[in-house]
């Protein structure tokens, strides 16, 4: 396995030498395959989490025939711990809506979303002048494609690709089956990429600096870098652009206070990692993915209670579709507070252990499936503080 | 016609008679009237040509969309751990002392309604809180207590 020292990057951020409009001024006069083929060839795996490569994401969508296709930037972020597309909307929105011109160039859409979550709403305004001066220019430039924005209303679950549409559709945001994934029927039943925030950035930047350039960061498994927010007990908390896949200890270096207990990675629905598999633990898509959020814990902090408002997120948050997600949600809570207090023995941990695994066998979709990696990565790891 | 059905009636002119206007149209009345009352579902699925239970369904599924009576403004305070950590107890007690009501309650003058919320996305600027669609980060009891302050000197 390739590692490396933890390396700060300034590609999403820089505004010196990176002109979004002049790279999709650039751009759009390029064809649509050799865009697309450079994208795949960078290695660019989503960053909202899941990690889809997004090259091929935006490869099926152009090879669908049904028509209007969409392109929409998921900006509902709303896992705990996560904070850095809100910072990128605001910091450079421009490198956002050039991805999303660039992809609707490249699958031959006329229409983007960004889906901007409710909490945000003081950004709309801004985005608002900001997204009515690109469209002016597209126009300008000949490029048939408008952006236009749509607000959430507080749901987490409407991250969550399917659910997205479906609330951008006026209904309750519950996940659809899948397949058919979006590539095939997305917004409205149509074709459409959907990215995240993040990834866009990189799109543009990976058309500004060469597929090469982004190559030549991260690991064979994780190519380039990613912006990590940072919280929790640590003196410098922010967001950081870091290459991808080092090893979480030097990460630790970097940002613990020296206390360090452990490591939330990605979230409330990511994994806890101890301080004592720090050394063995690898941040990228070879080891712990991670859409950024990275929480920080040191040894002041009972992770029964990190694991309870975990569990308290879920509970609020599951959208009551699928009985393994609504019902196993709540029983872990009740669950861990019957131990607690004693009313369950110790090893009802077990059987609830079971039932997370079971909750990611067969929940619908990603929110129901992945409570299991709190929980057990926690319950294993600090069996005596859920305990006692 | 009253208020709302005038207000729903401007909102599908800007946004469509379409299915898909129905998030920004439900958004815009929340906008004005902090709430969802039965008569405004009832116009909106009338002007959107949509069944009642269907606006009803999407309403209740959506945090920010109340269909109960809220002030006119409403405190969310981030409840999530990294908030937590930074110490939002603090923040919320000393709300609930000078508000005289517990999280989820209403101020009997109607300026306010103070509720927790999942997390807002400000973890290294925690704790945070959102008054409206306004943000305030990094606070302190007093800076806390001092944006409500001027919000209840703002609101008739």
């Amino acid at each position: 396995m390739e590692t490396k020292n933890l390396k700060k990057v300034d590609i999403i951020f820089e505004c010196e030498h990176c002109d979004p409009i002049k790279v999709l001024d650039r751009t759009v006069k390029r064809k649509a395959d050799d865009i697309i083929l450079d994208i795949i060839d960078s290695g660019l795996k989503g960053r909202g989490g899941a990690g889809f490569p997004t090259g091929l994401k935006w490869k099926f969508t152009k090879n669908e025939s049904a028509t209007p296709k969409y392109v929409i930037c998921n900006a509902d972020e709303g896992e705990p711990g996560t904070f850095k597309d809100r910072e990128i909307l605001d910091q450079v929105p421009e490198k956002v809506f050039a991805g999303m011109a660039i992809c609707g160039h490249s699958i031959g859409a006329h229409e983007g979303f960004i889906y901007l979550r409710g909490e945000y709403n003081f950004l709309l305004k801004t985005l608002n002048e900001k997204i009515d001066k690109f469209n002016k220019h597209l126009k300008d430039i000949g490029v048939d494609f408008v952006i236009k924005i749509k607000s959430g209303s507080g749901a987490y679950i409407c991250g969550e690709e399917s659910a997205l549409f479906e609330s951008m559709e006026g209904k309750r945001g519950e996940p659809r089956n899948k397949p058919p994934y979006p590539t095939v029927s997305g917004y409205n039943y149509k074709p459409t990429v959907i990215n995240n925030v993040e990834t866009l950035v990189y799109t543009t930047m990976i058309c500004d600096l060469g597929p090469e350039k982004f190559k030549s960061l991260g690991t064979s498994d994780s190519r380039g870098s990613k912006v990590f927010s940072v919280s929790g007990d640590t003196p410098i908390a922010g967001i950081y652009e870091l290459e991808l896949g080092m090893p979480l200890k030097t990460f630790v270096d970097e940002f613990g206070d020296g206390d360090t207990k452990a490591v939330q990675v990605g979230g409330a629905s990511g994994h806890c990692i101890p301080r004592k598999l720090l050394e063995d633990t690898v941040i990228g898509f070879e080891g712990i993915p991670t859409g950024g959020s990275m929480m920080i814990f040191n040894s002041t902090r009972s992770m029964y209670n990190v694991l309870h408002d975990y569990l308290e997120f879920f509970t609020e948050e599951s959208c009551g579709q699928c009985t393994p997600c609504r019902v196993g949600c709540q029983q872990l809570l009740k669950g861990i507070e019957a131990v607690k207090k004693g009313d369950k023995k110790p090893d009802y941990l077990e059987d609830m252990k079971k039932l997370a695994v079971n909750m990611k066998l067969s929940a619908k979709c990603g929110l129901g499936q992945s409570v299991a990696n709190p929980f057990t990565t926690i319950v294993d790891n600090f069996r005596e503080e859920i305990i006692y | 016609m009253s208020t709302t059905e005038q207000l729903i009636k401007n909102l599908v002119k800007s946004h469509g008679k379409s299915r898909n206007s129905l998030m920004p149209v439900l958004q815009g009345v929340v906008q004005e009237e902090r709430m969802l009352s039965e008569e405004a579902m009832l116009k909106i699925a009338e002007a959107l040509d949509l069944s009642s239970a269907e606006v009803y369904g999407t309403a209740s599924f959506y945090t920010f969309l109340d269909t109960i009576p809220r002030g006119k403004n409403i405190v969310r305070i981030c409840k999530t751990i990294t908030c937590h950590m930074k110490g939002k107890d603090e923040i919320i007690n000393a709300l609930e002392k000078e508000l005289n009501i517990k999280v989820g309650e209403t101020t009997s003058d109607k300026k306010f309604t103070l509720l927790s919320a999942n997390c807002l996305g400000w973890c290294h600027k925690g704790p945070v809180m959102l008054v409206n669609d306004d943000v305030y980060p990094d606070l302190t009891v007093d800076k806390a207590l001092d944006v409500i302050h001027e919000y209840a000197r703002k609101t008739k």
